[in-house]
């Protein structure tokens, strides 16, 4: 059975099928349909649903969400992050369509594939074969794990095009690799689905930078899905900003395994979107396995912003650190669910995580969760929580230098946020970074 | 410069000062003396305007005018400087971020130019160098894993470039070895001018041996219970503050 929210997106996988990317393929016509599936039978999620119970997805199921034809779009400026000359590969895509006519590609090398999924799903379908939904499993009945996913699986089911980067082993791209995803709607409200697949074969590197951004002020939901492979000894720094239009609802479902030695480096930006969720699902499965799972955000009006991470130490000897920092203000709301599942095999797992919120308002509000499932002895885990106002000393310290209480708070807060962005390995893109934060605050 | 007449002023509806009465010419330094408890370092910050003081008679003129009707930042801008006795540390501001904001914006309420990076830089590194701190403590968070010592380092170095009218030292002295008292005396003597007047708020009468005062005044129960000339205060390092526990009881 169908459950009513559901119920125009399957209509729409319907219309929409016989113009998604690959069509023709049967395997990737099984994996849909199974997507499809799963996803009618679970309905889109609801504040009962344990993973939900913070973030109501209601406000989404009230517009009427048509298809878009990202070719009809045309754009003047493109909204890059980096500075002219800093990346040689840059990937558009407007609704979820892949615009060549935007996009730079540097001639390929071997080993080094960087394109679309749809041109990947034309060249080379067993590549895609062997990893699309395979790192993301989102077939399959519902109730047959615990961690269902049903945005995941109407991703799978309606996946639109995205970026495909596949290092061979030992490859390494030094700039970084900038997809822009634009959102353009004007009356029409548009739903589109990103699909992103990464896969780092052992020993290789790459940048890869996500922007998205909205053109037109009109509501889109950006309904993202990224699976990324990380071979032994492989290294992934992940970025994205995500500064989308006041009317947009912005979800994104990551799924990585990392390798032996492998690093999997991420840091988000969340600052657009009425209400967003950024979900990234970690499993460490060879010794050595490191990753970092940081994020910012900066949230005001009614605007909401769910960060959602589950990170599994499989095997002895893996860690991870996740820092997630936050300002709210007026009634925005914020959700922090972190979940460490250490395995009983995992000795020696390293895992810390920390959300440090703050409060400029007396309605802002901040739900938070951390869960740590430990099965092993002899590890170290830990999480944290901070929420609270401005440092009322430090803001009077300031003011008593001179500083008049507003700049003196712009000051304090552009502080709190700007460490966050330290830990950035991309220099190139600090300082998109660093005038984000003096933009929110001056407006 | 400041008239303070028969100020009051509690702290969460107890009240700490008892009416005082103070008046600081300009150039002159005045030392408020007393044990603790006795209001000194309340005294201190409602010169600045913290919050949680309550002033319930009295007034404060500064120049002239009504000190206590005035926001903080008007207060520093019109060239009031407190040297706070635990100065507060800012994680994620670099120092020099910090003291430039500060000197510009007290430059644009004056209505003069900001300085830009270049021409602070300079200003910054004389004054550093006069102070003998080290380069290092600008690039550093403000005051953050800052000793003692270069906490109040540092509060000399904002009192230097913020070149106040009066300058407010609140136990500035407190937690300081004896080569850093030293230091931080040097740089308020050199701050000495006909122009600018001092109070320097103390438990102790060592600070007074390296700035000489022109006054010194005890406070003890919230009230000035005896004003004197410097060799006040070393009457005061033999007698001890026991004599004055009874005169404000």
């Amino acid at each position: 059975m169908t459950t009513a929210g559901a119920q125009p997106f399957v209509e729409q996988y319907g219309a929409l099928k016989g113009a998604l990317p690959g069509v023709g393929l049967p395997w990737l016509a099984e994996l849909r349909e199974a997507g499809l599936a799963r996803f009618a039978s679970l309905g889109l999620p609801t504040p009962r649903d344990e993973s939900w119970k913070y973030t109501n997805l209601r406000p989404l199921e009230k517009v009427a969400f048509g298809t878009p034809n990202g070719e009809a779009v045309s754009i003047d400026r493109l909204p890059s992050l980096l500075p002219a000359g800093a990346s040689e590969n840059r990937l558009v895509f407007v609704n979820g369509h892949y615009r060549a006519d935007l996009s730079t590609l540097k001639s390929l090398r071997e080993g080094v594939e960087i394109g679309s999924l749809a041109a990947g799903l034309e060249r080379s379908p067993e590549t895609v074969a062997e990893y699309l939904g395979q790192i993301a499993p989102a077939g399959g009945a519902a109730g047959e794990q615990p961690g269902e996913q049903p945005l995941l699986a109407l991703n799978t089911a309606l996946s639109g095009d995205g970026l495909m980067l596949r290092l061979g082993r030992g490859a390494k791209v030094k700039t970084p690799i900038e997809v822009i995803f634009i959102g353009a709607a004007t009356e029409q409200a548009l739903a589109y689905h990103p699909r992103n697949l990464i896969v780092l074969e052992p020993e290789s590197q790459a940048v890869v930078i996500e922007h998205h951004v909205s053109l037109g002020g009109g509501a889109t939901f950006a309904n993202s899905a990224t699976e990324i492979e990380l071979g032994d000894g492989a290294l992934l720094h992940h970025y994205k900003m995500q500064a989308e239009g006041p009317e947009t609802f912005h979800v994104s479902t990551v799924h990585a395994r990392v390798g032996r030695d492998a690093h999997y480096d991420s840091f988000g930006m969340s600052l657009g979107s009425r209400l967003s969720r950024n979900e990234v699902s970690v499993r460490l499965n060879g010794q050595g396995a490191n990753c970092h799972l940081n994020g910012a955000y900066m949230v005001r009006g009614k605007q909401h912003c769910d960060t959602t991470t589950l990170v599994e130490h499989l095997v002895p000897r893996t860690s991870c650190r996740e820092v997630f920092k936050g300002v709210l203000d007026d009634e925005a709301r914020a959700v922090f669910q972190g979940r460490i599942v250490v395995h009983p095999d995992a000795q020696q797992s390293d895992g810390h995580q920390l959300s440090k919120a703050m409060l400029l308002s007396e309605r802002a509000e901040i739900d938070i969760k951390p869960e740590l499932e430990i099965y092993a002895d002899d590890v170290k885990c830990s999480h944290g929580a901070t929420a609270g106002d401005l440092d009322h000393e430090a803001l009077f310290y300031l003011r008593s230098r001179g500083l008049p209480e507003g700049p003196a708070r712009r000051l304090l807060i552009e502080a709190f946020l700007t460490e966050s962005i330290e830990a950035i390995a991309a220099e190139d893109l600090c300082p998109a970074f660093l005038a984000s934060i003096a933009d929110w605050l001056k407006t | 410069m400041l008239e303070i007449k028969n100020l009051h002023v509690t702290v969460e509806d107890k009240e700490i000062l008892k009416g005082i009465d103070l008046t600081i010419m300009p150039g002159e330094i005045h030392a408020v003396m007393g044990p603790n408890g006795s209001g000194k370092s309340t005294l201190a910050y409602i010169m600045t305007g913290r919050e949680g003081y309550e002033v319930t008679e009295g007034e404060v003129l500064y120049q002239g005018r009504d000190l206590l009707a005035m926001a903080p930042e008007e207060r520093a801008a019109e060239g009031v400087f407190l040297a706070f006795q635990y100065p507060v540390e800012i994680p994620g501001v670099p120092n020099t971020t910090f003291l430039k904001e500060a000197v510009n914006a007290q430059r644009r309420h004056r209505g003069e130019d900001e300085l830009d990076a270049m021409q602070f830089l300079k200003v910054v590194r004389q004054k550093v160098k006069e102070l003998g701190i080290a380069d290092e403590m600008l690039k550093r968070a403000v005051n953050v894993g800052f000793s003692g010592g270069e906490k109040k380092r540092n509060e000399m170095l904002q009192m230097a470039l913020l070149e106040p009218r009066l300058a407010v030292l609140d136990e500035t002295d407190s937690g300081l070895d004896i080569d850093a008292l030293k230091a931080v005396a040097d740089g308020v003597n050199a701050l000495r001018a006909p122009d600018r007047s001092m109070l320097v708020i103390t438990h102790y009468q060592r600070l007074l041996d390296h700035i000489v005062p022109d006054k010194v005044h005890v406070l003890a129960g919230g009230r000035i219970v005896r004003s004197g000339g410097k060799d006040l205060a070393r009457e005061l390092e033999r007698t001890g503050y026991a004599e004055f526990a009874t005169v404000a009881a």
